[in-house]
């Protein structure tokens, strides 16, 4: 038992933001009360932007477009390649264009439902309120959204739920999305209304007098390690996801800004909460590097099944019809393979887990066109899933016509991150969180499209008010850049550095994250038990102290280096990962994509104990393994009540 | 199976650089190419040795980071990124040169990492809608002909490698600018600011190192997005109508 | 570029209808020759439509050589390091502008010092351009100068038509292959008629 384990409870956090009142109204009322700062004096004040991702890019680009002065970053070499530009399925609104019953109050309620009641309900009304105004947004951009032959933009249905309100641009969307913001924003960088700074990663904040006054930067092409000050910060850094170092984001997404900005006191909300997605490609051997996720829209007509034998290993064609398992359409009758990510990737697991998994490694469970070939004809299914075919193809040499795709679950999103108020406030004033990067909207499991839709709302529209609201409510007093307290701060990113350059031990950095990477996978990853964790818990803690003994780094600090970068980032996820373990250890209930063994239904499926749950958690951070302290948030639902989810 | 790579080693812009030649083994069929990389540099890193530095993030062929020239070819033999490009395609005991992106417009940053940020500043000269948050009209105020809508998608699908600028024997940044300007111009949304885009992002691209186009079709042949060489006619065509009136 | 290499196109077309004159014998091509020095007349004066041709193709292949000129300075300095190992999927047509356009402009300057101002032209007469053609071609330099010149017309047409095409705005993804296709035939017909005056002559079809 290590001490870490003996985490404290504070005071309950509240959301002071919120507004009371009836829920349709909350969001007109904020922003009514919100202080404004007058249009000429916005030049004097500047803000960082960290991140230029669908929230990142979005918030640059209206924050300037309102007359602030804009400093932002990311570790890209462009700020069009953040990795939402990775997004395929789309994006949800509200607009109710099918006629088809759809409306903001449905949308609330399918994601307060689908977040499997543990986010806040304020918060989520707001998004399915704004959502209507993305789509305009994004068209009066030139995003070229799919349309129908009278020149009217398309929808489809996704990720299970009963109306068409997904916006698409084929399986680009996240692509356009982003190019439409980052085009945005590249004209607030061409007017100078936006200092963009690429190639730069945020090492740590900068907190003076109790205020996020700015970030210590490193330059990744010199190296030079700098300070940026500001009269706010906003972290648009995105999921962290690649704790479990395989996963469907990008390969160099990484935890290290939410996780400096928690040392410095941002609490961390949920984070064991992460969502594991269902079709992906499996992996091929130890080489891989990361996981790449098949469009969801796949199991609209492919049949997944597995030999009903373990270890039978006969290919696919020789395996006749009575000798395989539909699993999904035996257990769910009713849903058959769209049962929801969680419960589809759970499932898939558990036949693997029984020896049952097909190709190599035994980690895969076959996704079958054979009858949809059959009774639609192989034109038919190459116009709906072509590329997504011979994608897989290029990546498996596997004709998906002939032989059935192999998929397996992978980590895909993260529904965790820094805990914020309504106004996406972290708990350090001055410091804000949006997009993938904060904890807010999804609660314990996110619907398919809802992630663009959210870190849209929070740049485009939710965060300039607040903002506004926060600054005009401060003297802004310029803070000497020779204060002690950021030079201190300067001081530590460096010698930081240092020390990974000065180990020169026997292990690559690529090691230790996969290393670490397997246990959270395995403990930590689509069902966790008491025991897993704290084998976790027990094992985290010294493949850190391992880490800092023998990790490798050649080279210098004065140049591009990216073993240093890796280097540093698996140093944060080391810490990350015991915090995601506690917070799924003290969680014994199973909601959404937290799914722990011990609390399940007679059918087996996730139980939640809203008694004893009904909270979002956010962790203080004390010292490096040291037990923090946990502050509840207690959710209230008013509007859609509590009930158990049932796909039987 | 087994590679002989060369590759491109430079410390730095300043430093004139040069080929250094590595036994890769134990290479699967299965991997991508920057995952055969990753091999080497594992291998490097534990030597002590410096790691070949190359840009990559998404590794889906989306975000457009990666890109090497493999055996001449910007990308590789495969009409795709250099992510996508997969290690079955190369034949057993092979060797095969690996140089960054050449072009006067994307100097050397490091080994195989090049600065492709000319192609962000045509963007800034014009490649957007002026559209200011919460200016927008209702989305089906206007409606796109699908025609209209699915020629811009096609042009939109540009990921910004610069590829087509490796590939040019002149450096010149033509496809790039030709996919967005046409992306933009056939839309509805776009058309205010028709003229005044071609304008900006033509004299962005004259004023970097790029080259002039002289028509040689490579550029779209490297292109793994697939973006048609016709955008560059239809470039010019805007470019004309853009200056005439 | 492409207004300048129109321009010498047309006059191309022109220009090889008009040789081809050549095979109705000596006074047909003599008769146009002196018919293209009273063209316009009387309202212009005797050889002015000559004069002012000359002086638009004249300045037609400067411009279309000095912006050439300009272009590859411009794009070689964009282009300061080759690849180790160069594998150009562009066609041959397309390679060769360059050095096709070099060959062209010394051909040109060859041509006119061999049959306008009849420089180098041994036994040439003045004003009789089917005699001259003749004596020009019956050497086996002279012949071959002018084949090896038809054959680089052919690539750089082959490559420029479709390119100027380009360059002006009036190709898309729907007339690309008609505009190919007419550039070949258009290449390709060139070639054939310029090449069978030199032709005729060496194996003595015209004396
Ligand atoms: C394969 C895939 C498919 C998906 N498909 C969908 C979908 O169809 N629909 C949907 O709604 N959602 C989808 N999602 C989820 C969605 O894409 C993401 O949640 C969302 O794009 C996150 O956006 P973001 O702006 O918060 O962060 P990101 O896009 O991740 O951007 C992060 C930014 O922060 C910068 N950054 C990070 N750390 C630092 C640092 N320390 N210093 C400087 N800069 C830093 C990066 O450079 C980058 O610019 C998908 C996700 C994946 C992985
Ligand atoms: C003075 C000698 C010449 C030189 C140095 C020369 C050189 C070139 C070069 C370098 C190009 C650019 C390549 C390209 O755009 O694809 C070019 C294009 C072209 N040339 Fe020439 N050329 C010469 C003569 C001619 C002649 C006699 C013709 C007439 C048949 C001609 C017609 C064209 C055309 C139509 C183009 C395409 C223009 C464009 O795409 O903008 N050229 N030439
Ligand atoms: C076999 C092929 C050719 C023959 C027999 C031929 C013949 C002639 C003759 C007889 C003249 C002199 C006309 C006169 O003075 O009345 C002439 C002029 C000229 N030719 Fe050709 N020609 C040929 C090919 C070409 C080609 C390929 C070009 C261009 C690339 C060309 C360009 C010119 C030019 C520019 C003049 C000068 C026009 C003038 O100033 O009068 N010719 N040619
Ligand atoms: S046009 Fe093609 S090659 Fe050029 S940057 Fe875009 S995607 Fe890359
Ligand atoms: S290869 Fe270069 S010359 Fe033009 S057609 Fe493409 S930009
Ligand atoms: S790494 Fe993103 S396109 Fe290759």
């Amino acid at each position: 038992m290590t001490p870490y384990l003996d985490y404290t409870v504070g005071a309950p956090v509240a959301d002071t933001r919120a507004p009371a009142g009836p829920i349709e109204q909350r969001w007109d009322r904020r922003r009514f009360e919100a202080k404004l700062v007058n249009p000429a004096n916005r030049r004097r004040h500047t803000v960082i932007v960290v991140g230029t991702g669908l929230a990142g890019a979005s918030a640059g680009a209206t924050l300037a477009e309102q007359g602030y002065r804009v400093v932002q970053f990311c570790f890209q070499d462009s700020p069009r390649r953040a990795h939402s530009i990775a997004a395929q399925g789309g994006i949800n609104a509200a607009k109710n264009y099918r006629n088809d019953g759809d409306s903001v109050r449905r949308l609330f309620y399918d994601t307060v439902k689908g977040g499997d009641f543990r986010a806040r309900e304020s918060n989520v009304h707001r998004l399915a309120q704004i959502s209507v105004e993305i789509i305009d947004q994004c068209v009066a951009q030139g995003v070229p959204f799919a349309r129908e032959y009278g020149g009217l933009l398309d929808t489809r249905s996704f990720g299970g739920v009963q109306v068409q309100r997904t916006f698409y641009a084929r399986g680009q969307t996240g692509q356009q999305l982003l190019l439409g913001a980052y085009q945005a924003l590249s004209r607030q960088i061409a007017g100078g209304g936006v200092e963009m700074h690429p190639r730069t990663e945020m090492l740590d904040l900068v907190v003076v007098d109790g205020r996020a006054r700015g970030i210590v930067a490193r330059d990744l092409v010199t190296g030079e390690v700098s300070t940026h000050l500001a009269d706010a910060v906003v972290l648009a850094t995105g999921g962290y996801g690649n704790v479990f170092h395989l996963s469907t984001n990008a390969k160099n997404s990484n935890a290290t800004a939410v996780w400096r900005a928690h040392r410095r006191g941002a609490w961390f909300g949920n984070p064991c909460f992460t969502q594991i997605h269902p079709t992906c490609i499996p992996r091929s051997g130890d080489h891989q590097s990361k996981l790449t996720l098949m469009s969801e829209s796949l199991r609209n007509d492919g049949r997944i099944w597995v030999p009903k034998a373990a270890g039978d290993t006969r290919p696919p064609g020789e395996i006749p019809e009575a000798e395989r398992d539909y699993y999904l359409e035996r257990m769910y009758p009713s849903f058959g393979n769209l049962v929801p990510r969680d419960i589809a990737s759970r499932a898939a697991k558990a036949v693997c887990d029984e020896g049952r998994g097909v190709g190599p490694g035994g980690q895969g469970v076959y996704l079958d066109f054979a009858d949809a070939i059959a009774r639609l004809g192989r034109d038919t299914v190459s116009a709906r899933y072509g590329n997504l075919f011979e994608m897989y193809e290029r990546i498996t040499a596997e004709d998906p016509y002939r032989v059935p795709m192999r998929i397996y679950p992978a980590v895909h999103y993260t529904m965790g991150g820094l805990w914020v108020d309504y106004d996406l406030q972290t708990t350090v004033p001055g410091l804000f969180a949006i997009g993938e990067a904060n904890f807010s909207d999804h609660g314990a499991n996110r619907l398919g499209a809802s992630a663009l839709m959210q870190g849209l709302a929070d740049g485009y529209f939710v965060l300039p008010p607040a903002l506004n609201d926060y600054l005009a409510r401060q003297e802004s007093e310029p803070l000497d850049p020779g204060h002690p307290q950021v030079e201190a701060v300067r001081q530590e990113v460096v010698e930081r550095l240092d020390r990974l350059l000065s180990v020169r031990g026997d292990r690559t950095p690529e090691s230790f994250h996969r290393e670490l990477g397997r246990i959270m996978w395995d403990e930590c990853g689509m069902a966790r038990n008491d025991a897993g964790l704290r084998r976790a818990l027990a094992r985290i803690p010294e493949l850190r102290q391992e880490f800092w003994r023998r990790v490798t780094v050649p080279g210098t600090g004065e140049s591009l280096n990216q073993q240093l970068e890796k280097a540093n980032r698996v140093a944060d996820h080391l810490e990350l990962a015991e915090l995601m373990c506690l917070d799924a250890l003290h969680r014994t209930e199973s909601c959404g994509g937290h799914f722990r063994e011990e609390s399940r239904t007679e059918q087996g499926e996730a139980l939640r104990d809203d008694e004893a749950f009904s909270y979002a958690a956010a962790w203080e951070f004390t010292g490096t393994g040291r037990a923090p302290v946990l502050h509840r948030e207690q959710l209230d639902f008013e509007y859609v009540h509590p009930t158990q989810r049932s796909y039987a | 199976m087994n590679l002989t790579l060369r590759i491109w080693r430079q410390a730095g812009p300043d430093d004139p650089g040069g080929f250094s030649t590595y036994r890769v083994g134990d290479i699967s069929p299965d991997m991508s190419f920057l995952e055969m990389l990753d091999t080497l540099n594992e291998t490097l890193a534990l030597r002590g040795e410096e790691p070949v530095a190359f840009d990559h993030d998404c590794r889906e062929g989306i975000c457009g980071a990666c890109g090497m020239v493999i055996d001449g070819q910007a990308h590789g033999p495969q009409p795709t990124t250099t992510c996508q490009l997969h290690m079955r395609h190369f034949e057993d005991g092979a060797t095969v040169d690996v140089e960054p992106w050449r072009a006067a417009a994307f100097p050397v940053v490091k080994d195989l990492v090049v600065d492709r940020s000319a192609l962000d500043r045509v963007i800034g000269a014009g490649g957007y809608i002026t559209a200011p948050t919460g200016s927008a009209p209702e989305a089906h105020a206007t409606p796109v002909p699908k025609e209209a809508a699915d020629a811009a998608f096609e042009h939109a699908a540009c990921i910004g490698c610069g590829a087509c600028v490796a590939a040019c024997p002149n450096g010149s940044a033509m496809l790039f600018t030709a996919a967005k300007v046409v992306h933009l111009n056939l839309l509805p949304q776009g058309a205010p600011e028709r003229s005044s885009r071609v304008r900006g992002m033509v004299g962005a691209m004259d004023a970097e190192d790029f080259g002039g186009c002289t028509n040689t079709g490579e550029c779209a042949t490297a292109c793994p997005k697939g973006i048609p060489l016709s955008a560059i006619s239809a470039l010019n065509r805007e470019f004309l109508r853009g200056t005439l009136r | 570029m492409a207004a300048t290499g129109a321009v010498m196109l047309l006059y191309l077309v022109a220009h090889m209808l008009g040789n081809l004159k050549i095979f109705f014998g000596p006074d047909d091509l003599n008769g146009y020759a002196a018919w293209l020095r009273t063209v316009g007349q009387p309202f212009l004066g005797h050889a002015w439509f000559l004069w002012i041709a000359r002086v638009v193709l004249l300045a037609s292949v400067v411009g279309h050589g000095v912006a050439a000129y300009q272009l590859s300075r411009r794009d070689l300095a964009a282009r300061p390091q080759k690849y180790a190992r160069r594998r150009a999927r562009s066609s041959y047509a397309t390679r060769t502008m360059r050095w096709g356009g070099v060959i062209l402009a010394l051909f040109i300057v060859w041509h006119i010092l061999d049959l306008t101002t009849l420089t180098v032209n041994p036994r040439a007469e003045e004003g009789h351009p089917y005699q001259n053609v003749v004596a020009s071609f019956s050497t086996w330099y002279g012949g071959g100068i002018y084949i090896v010149a038809m054959l680089a017309v052919g690539l750089h047409v082959r490559h420029g038509f479709w390119s100027a095409a380009q360059t002006l705005g009036v190709n898309n993804a729907r007339r690309d292959r008609v505009l190919k296709a007419t550039a070949n035939v258009l290449a390709l017909v060139l070639t054939a008629g310029f090449l069978a005056v030199p032709v005729a002559v060496m194996i003595g079809a015209v004396k």
